[in-house]
């Protein structure tokens, strides 16, 4: 008897669910004929559709890339761009791109959070012939056609040209390479940036007798930069340059150094600690550049759009793109004594920031 | 009619009023996408990229609802999670292990996280949430020490897995390139689809599965009526951190890396997705289809506020609080109704 009345509980519910659902579906249904039509006009009216995979914002370098990008593909110039922020995972990244690909966009932007684990996705984008174009940080694939060219900065020159400028100041102030005692803060293990500009730290130690003392992540943020800043503080008391790989790293380790006590500055002799940064987007680490609280900033041009508009433009005609763009990026200090350095036989200029 | 409506309405249980709520503002939701949203919604691959997705989060999802309705809660599947990825990371990739060997070491993991914290919450007695809020600091700090660095598996015959498409023929659209987008799911789903079912047989049909209830529903009546309290508890968190084994794996094989980051947050997923599902924080009511409804619910919420064109960031997270208080106060609503309806 019991179990009887279960049954009829169970199937009441069904029926109850069957019948809501039904009604939906039934008022629904007709709508959506009509409703399919209107949207393929739509879609033809919506110009080219580009589908844009930020891998975050962590950054104020990464605000004005994503800035840049709004900027450059505009409803007027005939663009709709639809953005996605894949807040620092990749899993999040891949899951836009498929949905790009439903959506069927012309064209895929990518600002990959990693630099593997992109062959599935790129591959099922390239059957479905939509090109993808890198911006910033590189994929690793074997088949390098998964993408149609990537834009972005030389993240290696940038620390190349950084450790130029550190040369040039131990050798006017006539400073002894064992006596630069420097740590790295690291960007967000794993990304570009982070290699590049690690990498190209640990070659000028190596080359220059510096005293390379620890490498450890800040991730990029002001905050992990002070933390990270204060615990190496705790270690070590003889650290005289402080490199950090960006701008908001460098403005936590700042914060960090004087709660501390210590002086920072580009004078070394008087035991001020030097800070070294990536970046030069944020008007505030300027302002600190400016005031040589910051000696130096390799300037990571952040400002991809036009750029990427224009190889946009040159795929709607029918070209074919450089497969690596570059772009042009500078170094500012506002120490006098150095006016230009040298890398790789080419010379750069200081600016003033 | 109405009449008609009502009395099915007060003899529905608990659980099954609830389910129905779920389903339909699922339902609700998604037929709202079709129609207002567009975009890729209209094909059908949208949902099974919502189910390639959200498969792992369907498994821990199960094992959470299971927990949840013995009464106690576990926010460590989230570590267990990424400490599973990267520890087949580890194996498949510096230690040229074998998928078969990956996949014990998952399912070895999170067994162990069950006999722990399920001998912690049931035999000593200690808060779920504290045991697990634990578990969690140890699983997370136990993935940076087994490897500090994000890595992608370079293991070919893994990849060939991780790449493996279960085809739905028919399903498949034609884009503006003309060309055909086969329509597919990963072998993740079908995981995740057996554990639903394996999940809905145990609680619906075994006398384990009913223990379950009693326990959650009021423990003094359970041990008065025999069932063993203590042992209930301990197999619910056993199964729950198992899931999130299995689930772990599934992820693993769905993202096809190993990092500290890792389902970050996937642990607040879990419980949202139980409780849009209709599995009460207080214990003896919920339902395995109302979680994977759950987790349908909550993807595509976020696939929604993703493809408005809105910085998913902040969108997503105030979108889906919005939901969960709709859930909510809709569930109480409800049961207040049919309480003062019963008097």
């Amino acid at each position: 008897m019991k179990k009887a009345n279960r049954v009829k509980k169970v199937i009441g519910v069904l029926l109850l669910q069957l019948a809501l659902l039904a009604g939906c579906g039934s008022s629904t249904l007709s709508v959506s004929e009509t409703d399919s039509l209107e949207a393929e006009t739509a879609e033809e009216g919506q110009g080219i559709v580009v589908g844009f995979s930020q891998l975050g914002a962590e950054s104020d370098w990464r605000s004005a890339n994503t800035a840049s990008m709004l900027d450059a593909f505009t409803q007027d110039k005939g663009y709709t761009l639809i953005y996605k922020n894949g807040q620092q995972k990749q899993s999040n990244q891949i899951t836009a791109i498929r949905t790009f690909i439903q959506q069927d966009v012309d064209y895929i932007l990518l600002a990959p959070a990693t630099e593997s684990g992109w062959e599935s996705v790129l591959q099922e984008a390239k059957e479905a012939k939509i090109p993808v174009i890198l911006v910033d940080r590189r994929v690793e694939v074997v088949d390098d056609s998964l993408y149609t060219c990537w834009i972005g900065s030389d993240f290696e020159l940038e620390a190349k040209k950084m450790a130029a400028w550190l040369k040039a100041y131990t050798e006017v102030n006539r400073i002894q390479p064992e006596e630069i005692h420097v740590v790295n803060i690291q960007g967000t293990i794993g990304s570009t940036a982070q290699i590049g500009r690690s990498r190209g730290l640990r070659n000028a130690a190596l080359e220059n007798g510096w005293d390379l003392m620890e490498e450890i992540s800040g991730d990029f943020t002001e905050t992990k930069g002070r933390e990270v800043m204060a615990a190496l503080l705790k270690r070590f008391d003889n650290i005289n340059v402080v490199y950090c790989e960006n701008d908001n790293e460098a403005m936590g380790a700042i914060d960090a150094l004087e709660s501390a006590g210590k002086k920072v500055g580009s004078n070394l002799a008087a035991g001020e600690v030097m800070v070294v940064s990536f970046d030069g987007v944020n008007e505030e680490a300027k302002e600190l550049a400016r005031t040589g609280k910051i000696s130096c900033i390799a300037e990571c041009n952040p400002l991809h759009g036009p750029r990427v508009e224009a190889i946009v433009t040159q795929l709607q005609a029918g070209q074919r793109p450089d497969k690596y763009n570059y772009v042009d990026e500078k170094l500012y200090s506002a120490y006098l004594p150095i006016q230009s350095i040298e890398v790789d036989g080419q010379t750069y200029e200081i600016v003033r920031p | 009619m109405k009449k008609e409506k009502q009395s099915i309405f007060m003899k529905a249980s608990d659980t099954n009023l609830l389910l129905a709520i779920t389903i339909v503002i699922f339902f609700l939701m998604y037929l709202g996408a079709i129609l207002f949203i567009k975009g890729g919604f209209t094909k059908p691959q949208m949902f099974f990229n919502i189910l390639n997705a959200n498969a792992s989060l369907i498994i821990t999802a199960c094992g959470m609802s299971l927990v949840m309705i013995t009464g106690g809660i576990d926010i460590s599947v989230g570590g267990v999670v990424a400490l599973v990825s990267m520890c087949c990371a580890v194996h498949l990739d510096y230690k040229g292990g074998s998928i078969f060997g990956s996949v014990l070491i998952a399912i070895g993991i999170g067994v162990a996280y069950g006999l722990v914290q399920g001998f912690l919450v049931a035999y000593l007695e200690i808060q779920p949430f504290i045991v697990s809020l634990a578990g969690m600091f140890f699983a997370r700090g136990m993935t940076t020490i087994v490897n500090t660095a994000p890595f992608n598996v370079a293991n070919e015959e893994f990849n060939a897995l991780k790449n493996a498409r279960i085809y739905v023929p028919g399903m498949g659209t034609v884009n503006k390139k003309g060309i055909y987008v086969p329509a597919y799911v990963e072998i993740g789903v079908i995981v995740a689809i057996l554990i639903v079912i394996l999940m809905f047989v145990l609680l619906r049909w075994c006398k384990l599965g009913r223990n379950f209830y009693a326990v959650g529903g009021n423990a003094q009546s359970a041990l008065m009526l025999g069932i063993n309290v203590k042992r209930t508890k301990f197999l619910s968190h056993l199964i729950c951190s198992t899931l999130a084994g299995i689930g772990g794996y599934v992820y693993f094989l769905h993202v096809g890396s190993g990092a500290a980051s890792h389902a970050m947050g996937m642990e607040m997923n879990a419980i949202a997705s139980s409780i849009i599902g209709g599995t009460m924080l207080t214990g003896g009511v919920g339902n395995i289809i109302g979680t994977l409804f759950g987790v349908l619910s909550l993807s595509t919420i976020q696939n929604i506020v993703a493809s408005a064109g809105l910085d998913q960031a902040w969108w997503t997270g105030i979108t889906i609080a919005a939901m969960l208080c709709l859930f909510l106060v809709i569930q109480s609503i409800v049961m207040a109704q049919k309480k003062r309806a019963l008097k």
